[in-house]
Parts: structure tokens; C-alpha cells; sequence
């Protein structure tokens, strides 16, 4: 009996630490959506797709034209900054005077011709980098150095986001177009600039989450969907474009389904998630943090 | 009007009679889907065209599908009485996320959100219940032993599918009228515009809201519950999840939200592209068929929102009638 308290113990444990590392990589793709919404007021239901496709961008340099991951990297993310950029002039800025729902709808699209793309040039395979990290021992706990590595990479994003809207200039005319769209534009700002911006930005937060990612997933056209809706969840959870929210419920996602998972199977910690997320739509329907009016 | 009503008629009948004349199985197979599509995207734009845009309908449509095949694998128990429990196990889903979602108010981005969440959960659920479910493989309900077809809601021959499948599609249309002539569609058109307004000149913004909701899911139930019985085949991406979801959507937004029969010329147009596109590409065309989808549901939200039938109706509308002759 003792000794199954003890393996009992260390199991939870490093449940809770690896659900710690899971939650960092999910407020990096919560940060990307809020910051998307927070400034042009548009939700990417395509964002985990900009994933995949960033996930193949780093399979293809790193597998096929044999570059080093740690010069990969930054391309993928120009890559994935540039197909957010991309995004955002073909499809958002047509539509920006449109109904919300047409937004929404045609971010649908472009994820039906993403996943459908990816089917067609890269065939439904499921391929990974083939770089396999040490796994550290601490006692009888083991967490694999990838999933440490996309903490502290997430971490750094995250920074260096909170860092670039606090210091620079361009930052603080992102933060002033967040809080009033029609004004700045009167103030001299340019606000199709800021919003290609921020596009760019969230882009790259997709295609960093895309490089740590690739380390801990094979990568075929569907994967998107395995995260997906879970970051949709965590962003509503913290309240829409709030970006301290999303940061606090990412966690605490990434611990139900890293705890559902030492019990179940991983789907039924995504099911506990779910199951969560509609109670505490009762408790607090305008997010974690929102005040009570 | 009543010439309306004749064209009707008249187009009922001819759609009654054709699979006695006309016996091609690859071209009624083709009906048969087109209308038990339409009726999903029909039960989809009974709640699309309020602007409550749902997400969620590929969840209630595999809801309706696997647990009318569980109940008669796992159970035994007919169709006949499992779609109707499916429709409820769907219709109770739809309360607990709709509920929440309406009682604190959760419109346009969230709602879509929250839904999309939903369906995506429905497809992890079948997922992970594999033993049970077969997972991602995909699931057959059992053959009915020969005889008792009609017990088992099981028919080998095309056209009793396609007067079933035809059926329904009216049953759905009429429903559709029915909610366009109902008071709900005048309070449902004042929530759209304003929730506040509306509560206060006296609408129960919830009760009207979940009322629509519900239909829409119990049809669209029913849809997936016919596609299983129809295909005796489902796998979790061919009828739940956000693909399903996002399809609906498509077509509807494709043939026209605002209009009875924009969803049945959305299904028509889709499932005529997904099939020329398999036939011209061959095998070759996995994949090809969504990414023209995709390519085209952005193209129509940027230039035609209003679908085709709508924006057809509309030109005809706009042209200056001509004087009458008496």
C-alpha cells in the first residue's frame, strides 16, 4: 500500500510540473489570438492552422533541406508572421467594415483551404523532425528537455511581446488602437499599418508555438484540431482580447488535461476541459477575471 | 399565391415520381445525399439567419449518428426508437451549452467560440471511446438479419431512401415556413438587432433563443441519425467535429441564408462540386474538393453575403415590375 502512495505521488507530481510546461506553450497561442482580437477586433478561428502550416515550414528546412533546428526556427516564424500578414490583407482587411460573423466565417475558409492545402502538398503522413531531446531524470520523475525548452521559449515570447507593446513606440500605437479604434486613427495613426502589424505578430507567436510544438508532435494537416479548440476555450475563458486572463486560464486548461490525462486517456482530459469550461460559463460568463457589473 | 402553391404541388410530385421512372443508382444515390444534406443545412440556417451562428451543429449531428448505431449495436434497440433518443441526447447537449451561453448573454464571437469548442469536444468524445465506438476508424451498425429490414430502418433499394430522404427535406422546409411565419422570427429578428431593445419591449430573450436552438438540433439530429442508417457507415470526421461544422456553413452561406430553399441550392451546388471534383481528379483528389470550399466560402462572404438564391431573388426584386394591363 505504501508503495503505491509513493509511485502514486511522483506520477501526480509530474503531472502537475508537465502540465505546467503544456500551459506555457497554450497561453503563447492564447496571447496570439488575444492580441489579434484585443486590436482588430477579428477572432482567427484558422490560428492552429497557421501552426500546422508553420509545424511543416520547420519539418521541411529541417528534414528535407537538412538545416540546423536552431536556423530554422526563426525562418518558420518569419514564414507563419508572413502568412498572418498575408491573412490579414486578403481576407480581414476586405471584410472590415463586414458583419463580425462574416469575419469569422471567412477565417472558417481560409482553415478549410489551410488543412485541405496541406492535405494536398504534403499528403496526410504524419512526419516528425526526427530530433529526439534527453529526457531529464529529477528522482523518479522525468520531464523531456522539449517540453522545458517550449516553457522557456514561451516564456521569452511572451516577454518580449509584453516588452515591444510596453517600450516602443509602434507598441503603445498597437495598445492605443486596442482601446479606440476610430480616435487613433484621428491622432495620426495609421491603422491598417498597426493591424498589418499585429497580424504579423500574432503570425509569429503561431509560428514560434509551431517550432516547439514540432518538437513534441508529428505534424500531418489535421493536428490543428487537436489544439485548436482547446486555445478557443482558453481565450473565452479569460475573457476575449484579455490578455492576463487567457494567461492564468491556459493554465489551468493545461492542468485539467494533464491531470485528466494521468487518469484517462489524453481525449478525456480534453473532455474534463470541456466540461469545466461550461461550468464556469455559469460562474463567470464574461471570463476569469471579468468584474461582476 | 396560389399559383405558388400549384408550382409547389407540382414540383412535389415530380420529385415523388422521378425514382419510379428515372432508376439510375449512382444518380439517386446522389439525390438521396443532396436531401438529407439539405435538411441538415436547413435545420443549420433555422438558427444561421438570426446571426446565431453555431459552430456546434457537426457535435448535434454526430450525436444524432452514433447513438442511434450504439443503441442498436451495443442494445439492440430499433431506430425506430433510437433516433428519437439521439434526438433527445442531442436536444439535452444543445440546453447545457446553449443555456449558460443565452442566460449571460454570450453573442457573436464568443458563441461562435463556445460552439466550435463543442463540436470539437463531440469528435474527442467519439475519439477516445473507441472500444466502443471504433475511434477514428469509423463505425457500421450491424446488418439487420433478412426480413426484418424495416425494423432495422435498413433498405437495400434507392428509391425507398429517396422518398424517405424526400420526405424529410419537406418535413424541414415546412418547418423552416413555420418558424418564418411564427412570432419567434419577429422576436428573433429584434434580438439579432438588439438584445437589450428587444427584453425590454417584452421579449424573454432566453426562451426565444433556446427555443430556436433546439429545433435546429433535433433536425439536425435527425440528419446525422438518416446519414448513418442511410451510408451504414460513420466516421468521426464524416459527420461530427469543426470540418461538419464549417461545411454547414458553407453551404448555407454559399445558396443563400435568408431564403427556404438557399440551403437545399447550397447542398445541390457543394455536393455536385464534391463529386465532379472526385470524378475529374480520381483518387488523386483528397483534399482538392475542401480546398475549393475553402477558396469559395471566402470569395462569397468578401462579394456575394448573401449567397446565390438571395442574391438572384434580390436582382429579380429590384427589377421595376411592369405596369399592370387590365
Amino acid at each position: 500500500m505504501q508503495a503505491f502512495l509513493d509511485t502514486f505521488d511522483i506520477y501526480l507530481l509530474e503531472a502537475v510540473v508537465n502540465g505546467i510546461l503544456l500551459g506555457g506553450v497554450l497561453a503563447l497561442l492564447a496571447l496570439g489570438l488575444n492580441l489579434i482580437f484585443g486590436v482588430i477586433d477579428v477572432t482567427w478561428i484558422c490560428y492552429a492552422e497557421l501552426v500546422m502550416i508553420g509545424m511543416y515550414g520547420m519539418y521541411y528546412m529541417v528534414q528535407v533541406f537538412g538545416l540546423p533546428y536552431w536556423a530554422a526556427a526563426p525562418i518558420a516564424i518569419l514564414q507563419v508572421a508572413a502568412l498572418g500578414a498575408a491573412l490579414h490583407y486578403i481576407v480581414i482587411a476586405p471584410l472590415l467594415t463586414a458583419p463580425p460573423i462574416n469575419q469569422l466565417l471567412a477565417t472558417g475558409g481560409v482553415l478549410f483551404i489551410l488543412q485541405s492545402f496541406a492535405t494536398v502538398a504534403f499528403g496526410i503522413d504524419f512526419r516528425n523532425l526526427g530530433i529526439r531531446l534527453p529526457v531529464l531524470a529529477i528522482g523518479d520523475m522525468h520531464f523531456s528537455y522539449s517540453r522545458l525548452l517550449a516553457f522557456v521559449a514561451a516564456l521569452l515570447g511572451m516577454l518580449a511581446i509584453y516588452f515591444f507593446m510596453k517600450r516602443t513606440y509602434t507598441g503603445t500605437a498597437i495598445r492605443a488602437v486596442a482601446q479606440d479604434r476610430q480616435i487613433m486613427s484621428l491622432m495620426g495613426v495609421d491603422t491598417k499599418r498597426i493591424y498589418l502589424i499585429t497580424s504579423a505578430l500574432g503570425g509569429a507567436l503561431a509560428g514560434l508555438a509551431a517550432c516547439l510544438l514540432v518538437l513534441q508532435y508529428d505534424v500531418h494537416p489535421f493536428v490543428g484540431l487537436s489544439f485548436g479548440p482547446i486555445t478557443f476555450l482558453i481565450c473565452v475563458l479569460g475573457g476575449l482580447g484579455n490578455f492576463v486572463g487567457g494567461f492564468i486560464a491556459a493554465f489551468v486548461f493545461a492542468q485539467i488535461i494533464s491531470l485528466g490525462g494521468l487518469y484517462s486517456d489524453l481525449e478525456w482530459g480534453y473532455v474534463l476541459a470541456f466540461a469545466f469550461f461550461i461550468v464556469m460559463m455559469f460562474i463567470r460568463p464574461a471570463g476569469l477575471l471579468a468584474r461582476r457589473s | 399565391m396560389n399559383s405558388r402553391y400549384a408550382a409547389w404541388a407540382v414540383g412535389l410530385a415530380a420529385l415523388i415520381a422521378l425514382p419510379f421512372v428515372y432508376r439510375e443508382p449512382y444518380h439517386l444515390h446522389i439525390l438521396v445525399l443532396m436531401l438529407i444534406w439539405s435538411f441538415a443545412y436547413t435545420s443549420w440556417s433555422i438558427m444561421g439567419r438570426f446571426g446565431l451562428v453555431s459552430l456546434g451543429h457537426g457535435g448535434f449531428m454526430g450525436v444524432g449518428a452514433y447513438v442511434t448505431a450504439l443503441l442498436w449495436n451495443h442494445l439492440d434497440i430499433t431506430p425506430w426508437i433510437g433516433i428519437p433518443l439521439s434526438m433527445v441526447a442531442a436536444g439535452l447537449l444543445a440546453l447545457v451549452v446553449a443555456y449558460p451561453c443565452f442566460r449571460f448573454r454570450i453573442t457573436g464571437h464568443y458563441f461562435v467560440l463556445v460552439t466550435l469548442a463543442l463540436s470539437g469536444i463531440v469528435l474527442q468524445v467519439i475519439t477516445a471511446t473507441r472500444d466502443y465506438t471504433g475511434g477514428s476508424l469509423g463505425y457500421t451498425p450491424n446488418r439487420a438479419p433478412s426480413g426484418q429490414g424495416l425494423l432495422a430502418l435498413q433498405f437495400d433499394d434507392k428509391t425507398t431512401w429517396y422518398l424517405i430522404a424526400l420526405g424529410v427535406w419537406v418535413v424541414g422546409l415546412l418547418i423552416w415556413r413555420w418558424v418564418d411565419r411564427s412570432m419567434s422570427r419577429y422576436a428573433m429578428e429584434a434580438i439579432s438587432e438588439d438584445e437589450d431593445a428587444a427584453a425590454a419591449a417584452g421579449v424573454n430573450v432566453t426562451a426565444e433563443k433556446l427555443k430556436i436552438t433546439l429545433i435546429s438540433a433535433l433536425m439536425t439530429a435527425l440528419a446525422g441519425a438518416l446519414y448513418c442508417q442511410y451510408q451504414m457507415f460513420i466516421s468521426p470526421d464524416t459527420v461530427s467535429g469543426i470540418a461538419v461544422s464549417l461545411q454547414m456553413v458553407f453551404a448555407v452561406i454559399v445558396g443563400g441564408l435568408y431564403v427556404s430553399l438557399g440551403p437545399t441550392i447550397g447542398a445541390i451546388i457543394t455536393i455536385l462540386l464534391a463529386e465532379g471534383l472526385r470524378i475529374g481528379f480520381g483518387t488523386k483528389a483528397v483534399g482538392w474538393d475542401n480546398l475549393v470550399y475553402g477558396v469559395l466560402l471566402v470569395v462569397f462572404i468578401i462579394f456575394l453575403p448573401k449567397g446565390i438564391l438571395g442574391s438572384v431573388l434580390d436582382k429579380l426584386k429590384a427589377q421595376p415590375k411592369k405596369p399592370k394591363t387590365t
